[in-house]
């Protein structure tokens, strides 16, 4: 059993554990600390997956920008206490199952595909020198229209938050 | 290693997203479990974009810059989300969807 192998399974076992405290904590709060988490883990895979650029936009991006802005939202709206009512059992169960099903589903579809074997020898695929060149080559027009995206989001964003 | 341990992972992280979204009734925890899902999905962008470059291939950043633009739509999607879920609490004092079906009649 290799070093890599090792560390997928390890930091696999972190984010699905955490990611089902996101599902099944009662605090809102508790929630959110798993989701972070959960993005840490998956920024490590990230790292073994030879992505090394992503990995740190991933951390700054997720854990450093969103899920602070999820915690002050929750902290603003004073939800830390549980008040969710406590709805129909049989809803959750029905969620679970269903759930459960589709897992399984996509479990089966790809059990048996024919796949070649990651390597373990690294590429430089993911460096930033190299993601820069595509990024302003191939992509330079997605990029720019990304670009308006974010600026009609935050329009959107002040007009739903403004007062009246 | 198999590429598909990769894949199981990705399903798992998905499916726990979508039993969240169909087991809670809060709508910040949806909102994070449709996060997770994004997650899922850019994990296994990264992964198939790592088998493409062993098999040689130039242009397998291409699934990296990708995700990039996902991260990108993501951001955008949770401003424009929590703006709408603050506006909810504001008007209702509750983020529980359930309150939230005024068009079904």
């Amino acid at each position: 059993m290799d070093l890599q192998l090792i560390l997928f399974i390890l930091l696999s076992a972190v984010a699905i554990i955490s990611a089902l405290g996101v599902v099944f904590s009662k605090n809102p709060v508790s929630s959110v600390l798993c989701l972070i988490v959960t993005f840490i883990a998956i920024a490590g895979h990230y790292i073994l997956l030879n992505a090394q650029f992503l990995a740190v936009v991933h951390i700054i991006v997720y854990t450093g920008a969103i899920m602070v802005l999820f915690l002050f939202v929750i902290m603003l709206m004073n939800l830390n206490a549980d008040i969710e009512p406590q709805k129909r059992n049989w809803m959750k169960y029905a969620g679970v199952i269903s759930g459960g099903v589709m897992f399984l589903v996509l479990l089966a579809a790809v059990r048996d595909a024919n796949m070649p074997a990651l390597s373990t020898t690294s590429t430089d695929i993911g460096l930033i020198e190299n993601l820069g060149k595509t990024l302003f080559t191939t992509y330079v027009v997605p990029f720019e229209i990304s670009s308006i995206l974010f600026l009609s989001a935050m329009v959107g964003a002040v007009i739903i938050g403004k007062k009246d | 290693m198999p590429i598909q341990y990769y894949i199981f992972l990705s399903i798992a992280l998905f499916c726990i997203g979508i039993m969240g979204v169909l087991m809670r009734r809060n709508a910040i925890i949806i909102f994070m479990c449709i996060e997770m899902m994004l997650n899922a999905v850019n994990l296994l962008l990264v992964s198939f974009s790592k088998m493409w470059a062993d098999a040689g291939r130039v242009d397998a950043g291409s699934a990296q810059i990708f995700v990039f633009f996902i991260m990108v739509v993501a951001a955008a999607e949770v401003a424009v989300g929590l703006a709408i879920i603050v506006m909810m609490y504001r008007n209702s004092h509750s983020v529980d969807v359930n309150l939230l079906s005024r068009l079904k009649n």
